[in-house]
Formats: structure tokens, sequence, C-alpha cells
């Protein structure tokens, strides 16, 4: 990626969004996090289960309404679009793949009906004839064949259901695509498989993910920015491999070191990192702070020579 | 029993499952020992029959199951012409199971404590005040703070790092022989997942149980496992000491299986990947089941099964390749390095045995 001359696609900012406001069981889910992400590259999203991964996600597609905070998707607030045009329009240039290739299908549907709905709903086919030609092309783009469009989901394997998930998302032409842990599900062979088509599809037409996933490795693998979260907080931003090579924050070195790898002997010496969550809750205000170029960390104001510091060491800063 | 090592030895177990369609194979003639004090991880995509294997061995198949063939000895005797009745009398006993979920594993209406307890009370007829505490030193080994006053606590109470610790805790209360962990961190976090894998460690140590370790996250394998066999379409595929079949695999599956996992500094466009999925069991094809996924398939891969080939003393792998005429092959670039990194460990360990043999011959002769 170069990102001298990359252009945002999405700016997330100041996002909060809440649950249950006013209530007793208030939950901060996401709690004030702001990140950008530019045209063409893969930005990973890691986190445990409860960081608040997977709401950023869909509050950036705006299936919740923000609490606070804007996103804005090419320059234009998504909370602003109030007409169903300028709602079907966002839509259309951002699509969702999601984790669980048996329940986001409906098992009613024929795969050709489930793949088109988008073409249908947004008058993307001139007729029939198109309508087919496009479901066809699709199906072949993401590996499958052009016979499955008369099935239903059952008759496929995970890893073939999860490609017609894809070729359903791809059906609108979107520029933007959130895949909330579309591997978690599949077989390590199959994982594989899925990725290498996500990566050849960004290639061919220039697509920019937000690629959500706990598999720290295969995050890794896609993505040119991973960003980490803990609580609702974004705690770390950097470059994929810059963030895995040298972690500045705590908790990224913790969770790194937690990753299983299939080395014996590495594993025989692993040294896990332990993290104490409490240090964030000492009172202080903390922001994401630029430490090195474009490696960002939540700091509060006194910490930031500790980060520098720690740059310094691992020469991420030049002198 | 063939060694006196082993605790459990499974032969030639056939395992069909009878379905509308017809007889799914699911388990075709396996064949592997667990010793004592060893974990035996079995890794393989889903529907290779990790979890039947295991499920057999605890008699907890499903009724349209039928056991074609095969033995799993246990003590000396055979765990499948035992009664339900006397099963009953083993798990939870003998052989326990750590199960993948530990949502729907625990009951939700049962406070933990009677959960952790029931094996106790059940197996060896113990009184309830004296089971419960005896479930609450055991809570205390699997770590579950403030464990005096959670004992009263129901399973919903619990985050599920801590859930699975109370599903390890009755699994742990017998003090079993065996103990069978299918996909048991699976469902967790990764930094919840290395305190679950440690508590295990640790335990094994502590009661000095044999484990059979189901899962299909290689990283996993490599920190837990003694041995590794390698399941493939019903079959093992290979299996060897966990060296063997990390770092000099000679299956072209496990060459798959390992180059399709992206290691923290694997990088670049195309991940190599295993193309098509694996056959279906109702009519397996003749031949290695492999074949048809396989880039490095023969002409008799279609038409013979692979015997299996010995590579070493505790390492065999059913594959053509290893037959004296078959062609060389150049496994993929990652396996090569790992090969690489075997070869440097052998010589290590060569010139340590070298420096040191003398001085134990002077101790023979002594």
């Amino acid at each position: 990626m170069d990102y001298e001359n990359a252009e945002k696609i999405l700016e997330v900012k100041h996002l909060k969004q809440y649950f249950n406001v006013g209530k007793s069981d208030e939950v901060h889910a996401v709690d004030d996090i702001s990140f950008d992400i530019y045209k063409g590259e893969t930005f990973g999203l890691v986190g445990e289960s409860g960081s608040g991964k997977t709401t950023t996600g869909r509050a950036i597609i705006h299936l919740y309404e923000p609490t606070s905070g804007e996103i804005l998707f090419d320059g234009k607030n998504v909370d602003s679009f109030t007409s169903k045009q300028e709602k079907r329009d966002f839509r259309q240039e951002m699509q969702m793949i999601f984790q669980d290739p048996y329940a986001s299908l409906n098992p009613r549907m024929k795969v050709k009906d489930i793949v088109a709905e988008g073409i249908d709903i947004n008058n993307l086919a001139k007729d029939d004839d198109d309508r087919t030609k496009q479901v066809e092309d699709l199906l072949e783009t993401v590996g499958l064949n052009k016979d499955h469009s008369s099935r239903y989901p059952h008759e496929f394997s995970g890893g073939q259901r999860q490609r017609i998930g894809i070729a359903r998302a791809l059906a609108v032409k979107p520029k933007f695509v959130i895949a909330d842990e579309p591997i978690s599900a599949l077989d390590v062979s199959i994982q594989a498989q899925v990725v290498n088509l996500m990566k050849k599809l960004q290639r061919e037409q220039g697509l920019t993910y937000l690629f959500i996933a706990h598999d720290l490795s295969m995050v890794k693998y896609i993505s040119d920015r991973i960003g980490v979260m803990h609580y609702g907080q974004m705690l770390e931003i950097a470059d994929s491999d810059e963030i895995y090579a040298h972690p500045l924050h705590d908790y990224t070195k913790s969770l790194l070191s937690a990753v299983p790898v299939p080395d014996p002997e590495f594993e025989r010496a692993r040294q896990e990192i332990a993290y104490d969550g409490g240090q964030e809750n000492d009172g202080k205000e903390r922001h994401l702070v630029e430490i090195a170029p474009r490696h960002w960390v939540r700091a509060a104001d006194d910490e930031i020579d500790m980060y520098t510091q720690r740059a310094h060491e691992a020469s991420l800063i030049q002198d | 029993m063939d060694n006196e090592n082993n605790i459990l030895e499974v032969r030639n177990l056939q395992v069909n499952f009878k379905t509308y369609a017809g007889d799914v194979k699911a388990i075709r003639n396996v064949s592997f020992d667990l010793r004592k004090g060893e974990t035996l991880a079995i890794v393989g995509e889903s529907g290779s029959g990790k979890s039947v294997t295991t499920r057999t061995i605890m008699g907890l198949n499903a009724s349209n199951a039928d056991i074609a063939s095969g033995s799993i000895m246990y003590k000396g005797q055979d765990l499948l012409k035992k009664s339900e009745k006397e099963m009953e009398g083993i798990r939870g006993q003998d052989i326990a199971e750590i199960f993948q979920d530990p949502m729907t594993s625990l009951d939700p209406t049962m406070k933990i404590g009677r959960q952790i307890a029931e094996p106790l009370m059940v197996h060896k007829g113990m009184k309830k005040d004296k089971a419960w505490a005896q479930a609450l030193e055991m809570m205390k080994l699997v770590g579950i703070t403030d464990a005096e006053s959670r004992i009263n606590d129901y399973p919903h109470q619990f985050s599920g790092g801590m859930r699975q610790r109370i599903v390890i805790a009755i699994a742990l209360i017998n003090y079993p022989e065996v103990l069978i962990a299918d996909e048991p961190t699976t469902a967790l976090d990764v930094t919840i997942q290395a305190q679950i894998l440690n508590l295990m460690k640790e335990l094994q140590d502590k009661i000095s149980t044999s484990i059979i370790f189901i899962t299909h996250d290689l990283g996993v394998v490599a920190g837990m496992a003694d041995r590794v066999a390698v399941m493939y379409a019903g079959k093992i595929v290979e299996y060897g000491t966990v060296d063997e079949i990390f770092y000099n695999p000679k299956h072209p599956y496990t060459w798959g299986l390992l180059s399709s996992m992206p290691t923290l500094d694997s990088s670049g466009d195309e991940l190599p990947s295993i193309p098509g999925t694996p056959p279906d069991l109702l009519d397996p094809p003749t031949g290695d089941a492999f074949a048809a996924r396989n880039a490095y398939a023969l002409k008799i891969d279609t038409e013979q099964e692979p015997p299996f080939f010995k590579v070493s003393d505790t390492h065999y792998a059913a594959t053509w390749l290893l037959h004296p005429d078959a062609p060389k092959v150049t496994p993929p670039a990652q396996i090569v390095e790992r090969q690489e990194k075997y070869a440097k460990m052998q010589q290590a360990l060569a010139q340590a045995q070298q420096t040191t043999g003398p001085v134990e011959e002077e101790e023979e002769q002594q």
C-alpha cells in the first residue's frame, strides 16, 4: 500500500455505541474510538470477544444508531442519509460478509435468488437474461459453477456457502466490504481458499476491506494495517508487519504472546506475557497518539515518553 | 495388550452410520495406541472422523452407528464388548471427556458444586458432604478463584473460560486414566485458550493421566502433543512424534495442512491451499482418498490404497510417495524449510550423543 497518496474512504470519529442507555445494565460496547480506512487497503480489526470489534463493524454499516460520534463514508456522514434512495445507494456501496455461512443464507431461496437479491433491489439488471448472466458471472468469479445457481444452500459445504455469501456481497458492485469473521467457521484448508479468493477480488476490483477476526495469524496475513481493540477501546493501530514485530502496547504484546504457532520448538520456548486490564482504569485521560510514523498507541500524556522510548528501542523512529 | 506401556489400544476400527442414503463409512480401519502419560493429538478436517473415533471409545455414538469391526483394548478388556451398564461404570471414572462447548456441556439448572461432585457420588458412592469437599479442592486446583462462595453458583454466572475450567474439574474429579479432550479451547479467546492449555499440562503432571487431544488447530497441537495422528476421510494417514510430524512430514495432506496455516511471519500474495473438498464417505473413492486434491498424486493412488510406510520407529505415513520405486518429489517450500530445520536438529542431537556416548559406556562397564 502506498499511503503517501492514499485517499480516505472511511473516517470513524469519536464513535460511541452504548446499549441499554440509562438502565442499570448500560453497556459501553464501543467507547470513543477514531480511525480511518484508506481506499484499496485491508484494515484488520482484532480483539477478544466483548472487545467491541463486531459492534464497530455494525455501527459503520449503520445497523445501529450511534450513541455519539460520526462515521464519514466518502466524506459523507452515514447518519445524514435520510431519503430511501440515499440509504439504498449507501447499502450498495458498502456490503457485508457474515461469519456463519449456515445462518446467513436463506434456506428456502435458490442460490441465484440469494445472489441476485441486491441486483433486484437496486435495479441493476436490464432484463431476466442480464440478471442470469450477472449471477453466473458472479458465481464463476468466486469459484463456483453456473450449474450451482438453481440449487439450495443446504446442498453446499461451509466453504462453498461462504463463497455464495461473497458473491452476494459483490453483486451490487460495492466499494467497501465489511467481513466479520468470514473464515472462523471453516476448516483450515478451506480458510486458505477463501482468504486467497478475497485477496484476488481485491486486486481485480479495487475493493477496500474491513476484516474483523480473532485469528491473529490470518488477520496479519490479509491486512495492510491492523487495529487492536479491548473493552470497547482502540489501543493500537499500525501496519500489520510492524504491529506483529514491534507491538508497543502491553495488551497487544500479551495478545500476540498467546497465539499458538505450528512449530513445536517455538511452543516449547513460549513465554506468555500477562496483561493487567486494571492499568487502564486509573482515571487518566487517554487518546491515540502517533508514537512512530503511522503507529498509533492509546496513551495518557505522561505515558507518551515511555512509548516513544519503546519505539526507539525497536528502531521505529529514526533520529 | 500388545505393549505394557499402552493404556489404550485401538485396532482395525470400522464405524459406519446407517442413513437413508446408505452407509456413511465414517471410520475406515483405524488403529492407534495411547501410551501411559502421553498426549496424543488427532488432527484433521471436519468429517475426517476424529470425533467419531473418540465417541466410539466412550461408547457415546448415535444410535445409527454400526461398529463393523475392530477392538478397543483398555486394561486388557475390549471396550466394544462392554454392555451399556458396564460402560457407565467406566465413563467419568476411568475415561473422561472434556467437550468443546462449555455452554452446552454443563447443566444450566444445577449448581456447579453438585455437577463437579456428581461423579464422586455416582462412581464412588461418596456421601454428599465429602464429595462437595473434594469438589471444592478440585475447583481450587483448576484455578477458580473464590471457590468457597462460587461452589453454589450456576453455570451462567461464569465466563466462558471459567466454565471450561468447571468442565475440566468435572472430568478430572475421579483422576481418570484417560482423558479425551475434543476441541477443548476452540470456543475460547486466545489469551483464555493459553490459560486453559497451561492448566491441562499442569494437571496432567499432577494426576498422571493420558490425553487424547482432538483439534484442527496445528498451533495448539505443536504446544500440547507428544505424538500426532493425522486423519483424513476416516483414516489415519500419518502418525509420529510431534517433531516428526511438524518438521519431517511425509504425507502430502500433512504438507497441505501445515502450509495452509499462515504463521506470524508468512507473507506474500497467495496462501498455499488444498483445492477442493473432502470426499463423500457414503461412497469413498478407491485408492488414496486424498488423491483428487493431491498435486503429488501418482497413478497408483487412484487404483490402490497405500499401506503405511515406515519412516522411523515412531513415524509412519500412508502414501505411495514413500515406496522405493516412487519418483522423487519436492514438497512445498514451507515444508522444505521445516525439513531443513529437522535435519539440523537431528545433527545437533547426534553430536550431543557422540559427546556423551563414551561416558555412558564407561558407566556400563563399571
